[in-house]
């Protein structure tokens, strides 16, 4: 009798539970529908972009728009056939502007994290402060400064400017990583006798080295998209990646799909580093102050 | 698990700079002094050299050099419609690229927090459009995106009655804007993504308990909790958006007439159309002056911000 009435007592219990768990997977689903058409929709762009780069010229100025043609590595050829000092270019500027804030900015932050100067916030706060001083308003005088020093057009311009505005960043966003470092290891190194040598390469960078990793990652995405000074401040010797862009569109004639194909050639990189550090975007771009 | 962390907070490793010696003081600043020294003169020169400038009349073109002329170039600045105009377009086009990114950035954290099939992927798409270089992005949306005669968007709006408009002459400020707001949307996203993963889940669940629904649940428990990140993403996001360029310049070019110069595009155009090194050191001059008055603001909001933990 029991049994029965518990039986009983326990079908509704699981029809509930058999129905909410019907409701999460058709809510799952909702969420799944809404969420794939959202970042679809967020990608067309992108997606219609390196379509284009594969049509013939004469296929990307149709209308309507053309979504099944014969692909064609054509302007991607006519690309890379076309983009080697440019390329070159950005890679200089791009690495050496980052290995030289990775130099500065390491010491850097360690000077305001393991062992804090006097001052430290200030210091701080002084490096994010010049983040919001427009470069922009400093153009001209800028061209007359690198003009006056021989460094107009020149790779070594352009690798100092993208050092500097990329350390800001760096420096807090190394520093939070330094900040990780257990108090009580760096106890430990010393009361073994460990001398700022030894605190550094045994204790602290095997903490901190992912850190760097994804610091310097961050560091090439905005130096490699950077426009505003390159084409203020270099003509052909130090012209970089979106240079090459703007060289792209011809004053006449057919010119979407070549676009296209450069277009996709210069944002790859890019897009690739920054799928790689997806992770550590947020702490990057946040200076730090988002793990 | 994402936090927002007081980042300015001292380091808990107890060696506090205080009561150090003189020697030990200087082998504690000098790991800093590089990074300082650089930014100094990289960061701050040109800005005293733009000062200078700001008071001499300077026609790079021309021959002869610099030669001072008091405020002239100030009172030139001050009288130019188009420097209050790019100005209040600047302030203009930053203000809502950053309010509409922000709340489609709340909705899709929103979105992107939920569990569903394929979700990391679709996080990817969805943070792609912030990773493709900003000139490319212009070029693409200026061409084969929104291209009167075969343009995708004429395409896609054709069933709403949307007739091959010329969105770069007719909409020219608006189609910039939407560049920029679909740049920065994914940044807003990540941002508050973070702290909508960092909310404590069992508070949620006690809300859930009582019977308070969704909407309830988010307006009193998970926006106070999101403020932080919010104002972190609003600030930063005004920073870059503020000294955008190359929409501008690769999609409209400042145009048509002067609709959508902003002020970084104003610059340029003193600098590489009339030459006027002395003219744009002014405006610059302004410009600067004006951020660090803002910027002032933004730093105490920046300080207050990573305070936050600390009052947990």
């Amino acid at each position: 009798m029991t049994a029965v009435a518990d039986a009983s007592a326990q079908a509704p219990v699981q029809a509930r539970r058999r129905s909410r768990r019907a409701r999460e997977i058709s809510g799952q689903a909702g969420w799944a529908v809404l969420g794939w058409v959202v970042g679809i929709a967020f990608f067309i762009p992108i997606l219609w972009m390196v379509l284009t780069a594969f049509k013939p010229e004469s296929a990307a100025e149709t209308w309507p728009p053309k979504f099944t043609f014969s692909p064609t590595l054509a302007e991607f050829r006519l690309v890379f056939s076309g983009f080697g000092p440019f390329i070159e270019h950005s890679a200089i500027a791009t690495i050496g502007s980052t290995v030289l804030v990775i130099v500065l900015a390491l010491p850097a932050a360690y000077a305001l994290s393991i062992h804090p100067v006097k001052g430290w916030r200030d210091s701080l706060f002084f490096f994010i402060s010049t983040k919001m001083l427009p470069v922009v308003a400093a153009i001209g005088p800028l061209y007359v400064i690198a003009l006056k020093a021989h460094l107009l057009d020149s790779i070594w311009l352009l690798i100092i400017l993208y050092a500097a505005m990329n350390l800001p960043l760096a420096i807090w966003m190394i520093r939070s990583f330094m900040l990780e470092v257990p108090s009580e290891m760096l106890e430990a190194a010393r009361l073994d006798g460990a001398g700022r040598i030894r605190e550094i390469t045994e204790v602290i960078m095997p903490v901190v080295s992912p850190g760097l990793v994804s610091t310097a990652l961050i560091c090439v995405i905005f130096a490699w998209n950077e426009l505003f000074l390159a084409l203020n401040l270099t003509v052909t010797n130090a012209a970089t990646m979106p240079m090459f862009l703007i060289s792209s569109v011809p004053q006449e004639g057919l010119y979407i799909a070549h676009l296209s194909a450069a277009a996709t050639v210069a944002s790859v990189p890019v897009i690739i580093v920054g799928w790689i550090a997806q992770r550590s975007l947020v702490r990057g771009l946040s200076m730090g102050a988002i793990k | 698990m994402a936090v927002l962390e007081d980042v300015t907070s001292p380091p808990a490793t107890g060696l506090r700079p205080r009561g150090v010696s003189r020697r030990e003081r200087w082998s504690r600043r000098l790991p800093l002094l590089p990074a300082l020294i650089y930014t100094i003169i990289v960061t701050q020169v040109p800005f005293l050299v733009t000062l200078w400038y700001s008071f001499q009349s300077y026609f790079w073109n021309e021959p002869g050099g610099a030669h001072w002329t008091g405020v002239s170039n100030y009172k030139e600045v001050f009288t130019d419609p188009n420097f209050r105009s790019a100005l209040v377009r600047s302030v203009t086009m930053t203000a809502i690229a950053v309010i509409v990114a922000m709340l489609l950035g709340v909705a899709l954290a929103v979105l992107l927090d939920k569990k569903f099939l394929g979700r990391s992927i679709v996080r990817t798409l969805i943070i792609t459009p912030f990773l493709v270089m900003p000139a490319a992005a212009a070029l693409v949306w200026a061409g084969p995106m929104l291209d009167p005669s075969f343009g995708l968007i004429n395409w896609l709006l054709e069933p709403f009655g949307v007739n091959h408009v010329a969105w770069l002459t007719t909409h020219a400020y608006g189609s910039v804007i939407v560049v920029m707001i679909w740049q920065w949307t994914p940044f807003m996203t990540l941002i508050v993504l973070a702290g909508l993963q960092g909310q404590a889940q069992d508070t949620l669940e006690a809300a859930k308990v009582d019977g308070a629904n969704a909407w309830a649940t988010f307006r009193e428990l998970t926006l106070p909790h999101l403020r932080p990140y919010i104002e972190l993403g609003v600030l930063l996001g005004s920073i870059y958006l503020v000294t955008a360029f190359d929409q501008v310049r690769l999609m409209t070019n400042g145009g048509p007439g002067t609709t959508t110069t902003t002020l970084p595009f104003y610059l340029y155009q003193k600098v590489n159309y009339a030459f006027d090194i002395g003219g744009a050191a002014a405006a610059g001059v302004v410009t600067v002056v004006l951020t660090i008055i803002v910027a002032s603001f933004a730093l105490r909001l920046f300080a207050s911000v990573f305070q936050f933990e600390e009052a947990k």
